[in-house]
């Protein structure tokens, strides 16, 4: 095994341990297709823990969608984004029509890799679920293949709250939903709810 | 720690971690003899039951033989960590606002370690006083300098408790290690098993508490005590059960350390310490559920899949702990000032 791979595990074990996250599937399973985990975002260790959670095999296959001014910061982030987590860097301050995040996220996922994303954007405050941006939408528009798994991460607002440095050591529980698609001639606004609400769901089954 | 011991110490200690093994061969034979016959009359859920706790008693005693050789330090070492992880549990499930974060972070990360420190040190009065008077003063002051005020007594009290349970209460079962019991018997040679023998003979009665009380309230004719809080505590359960482990424990009197000299008198501290452990195991299983009822949960582990939590494993030592660590106390006060009447006054 070569010491990628190793540090990946190690790095996927040991923010299991630290976050105590239970892992619950939902009327839904693992699998190595090709899918898109979306998440409610609460703190910065959202990604690892999400992408901790998953099978070994198919974190192989998986890459997080994460804020390039966060990640690039000072070399042991750059490193774990790049080499551990294979993250997808996406630039915020960028963003223009011809420069979309989901046009790179589209040419990077090929048809192999399945990705981690945040649809609110931001972190939200508290425990409320923020209203979903639309880049999600397009994704499902463009590839209408992809998976779209609806995950809820319980608890981590609480670990690691925004502004706060220190984490302190409760039990996480992350939740993945049955796979949702883009419906034929479905409205933006009715999917953003419809997905948002698929997490919502999964928030009132704990 | 079991360094040179002489063949009589050497015999006791063996003779109550043989015996132990044998109970748990015992109860591991009867579980699968039970669960491949159809026909043995005893509900699948009863046995399940007994089936997990027995599996539970296994772990438990093979972590703590393992720490006894190895020492103090490790005995202290795992009672920290499963302390540490227990407390987890108690305040996931406790609401706490965003303004309780720091302090959260120092009741986990410095009073915690800090506790089983000075247990480690053996220093006696200030580990008895650090959460009690510091740490309960501490936590109102810092939740009140965050400047959140909503609900604020109900969250204070609660980190409060989750401390007190979870930490301070269960440090007193390896404190019960740092006590000095050459007390007991002037002028014999220093035994120093008989520690490690004492907190073997307290987690065997607290979880021979636990077993007992469950089977007895199997018995038909149930006076359930709180059906609300818990279904299958019974009045039945507490007294038979009570009255055998205070029973087990008469008759466990010569591996514990009280009165070397009469064996009538360590009898009957035996039987008494036995009865003190049954009524607080007991007390603690009790309140640890009704705390779970208030929160909605069946157990402190449902966020660990299929496993109860740890909390629910040992609540009952938390609760029996303190006391029985001051029993001993007492009586060692009791048999020094026996000893040396012209100190009295």
């Amino acid at each position: 095994m070569d010491t990628i791979l190793l540090t990946r595990n190690c790095l996927a074990a040991v923010a299991r341990l630290l976050s105590g996250a239970s892992v619950r599937w939902i009327d839904s399973q693992p699998d190595t297709c090709q899918r898109v985990y979306f998440a409610n975002h609460t703190s910065h260790l959202d990604a690892i823990v999400v992408w901790s959670a998953l099978p070994r095999v198919v974190r192989e296959l998986t890459r997080p969608v994460a804020a390039k001014d966060y990640w690039t910061k000072g070399r042991i982030r750059r490193y774990l984004a790049t080499e551990v987590f294979n993250a997808l860097l996406i630039d915020r301050t960028q963003i223009k029509v011809h420069h979309s995040p989901v046009d790179a996220m589209i040419r990077e996922i090929g048809n192999y890799y399945s990705l981690i994303v945040f649809p609110e954007g931001g972190r939200s405050d508290g425990p409320e679920i923020g209203e979903f941006k639309s880049g999600l939408f397009y994704l499902a528009k463009r590839r209408p293949d992809l998976e779209l798994i609806p995950v809820h991460i319980d608890n981590m607002n609480r670990i690691l709250p925004r502004g706060q440095v220190l984490p302190v050591p409760l039990l996480s529980c992350i939740s993945f939903g049955p796979p949702m698609w883009l419906e034929a001639g479905e409205p933006k606004h009715e999917f953003l709810h419809r997905t948002r609400e698929a997490v919502r769901r999964l928030k009132e089954m704990d | 720690m079991t360094g040179a011991l002489e063949p009589r110490t050497l015999g006791l200690t063996l003779g109550l971690v043989g015996g132990v093994l044998i109970l748990l061969v015992v109860a591991t034979v009867i579980v699968h003899a039970l669960r491949h016959r159809a026909d043995s009359g005893i509900s699948p859920a009863i046995l399940e039951t007994f089936r997990l706790r027995v599996r539970a008693w296994w772990a438990m005693c093979s972590i703590l033989a393992a720490a006894f050789f190895i020492g103090q330090t490790a005995t202290v070492v795992l009672f920290g960590l499963m302390a540490f992880w227990a407390l987890r549990e108690f305040i996931t499930l406790t609401p706490t606002r965003p303004g309780d974060h720091r302090t959260l972070f120092l009741v986990f990360f410095v009073i915690t370690p800090l506790q089983f420190v000075l247990v480690g040190m053996g220093k006696y009065p200030l580990y008895s006083i650090l959460i009690p008077v510091y740490a309960l003063l501490a936590i109102p002051a810092l939740i009140a300098m965050a400047g959140d005020f909503k609900r604020f007594l109900e969250r204070t009290a609660k980190i409060q408790a989750g401390l007190l349970i979870c930490v301070y209460c269960l440090s007193y079962a390896p404190a019960l290690l740092t006590l000095d019991l050459s007390a007991a018997e002037p002028g014999a040679s220093p035994d120093p098993a008989a520690k490690v023998r004492l907190l073997f003979f307290f987690v065997l009665m607290v979880q021979l508490s636990d077993a007992l009380q469950y089977a007895w309230a199997q018995i038909p004719s149930r006076h359930v005590i709180a059906p609300a809080i818990h279904p299958s505590k019974t009045w039945e359960g507490l007294l038979g059960g009570t009255a055998s482990v205070t029973l087990v424990g008469a008759m466990l009197w010569w591996a514990t350390p009280f009165y070397p000299n009469s064996w009538q008198m360590a009898v009957a501290m035996s039987a008494a310490m036995s009865l003190v452990i049954s009524l607080m195991a007991f007390a603690g299983g009790l309140t640890l559920s009704a705390i779970k009822r208030d929160r909605g949960v069946r157990d402190y582990g449902t966020l660990v899949e299929g496993h109860g939590g740890l909390l629910d494993r040992i609540d009952s030592i938390c609760f029996a702990a303190p006391v029985f660590f001051h029993f001993v106390l007492y009586w060692l006060i009791k048999v020094q000032e026996l000893a040396q009447p012209w100190e009295r006054r």
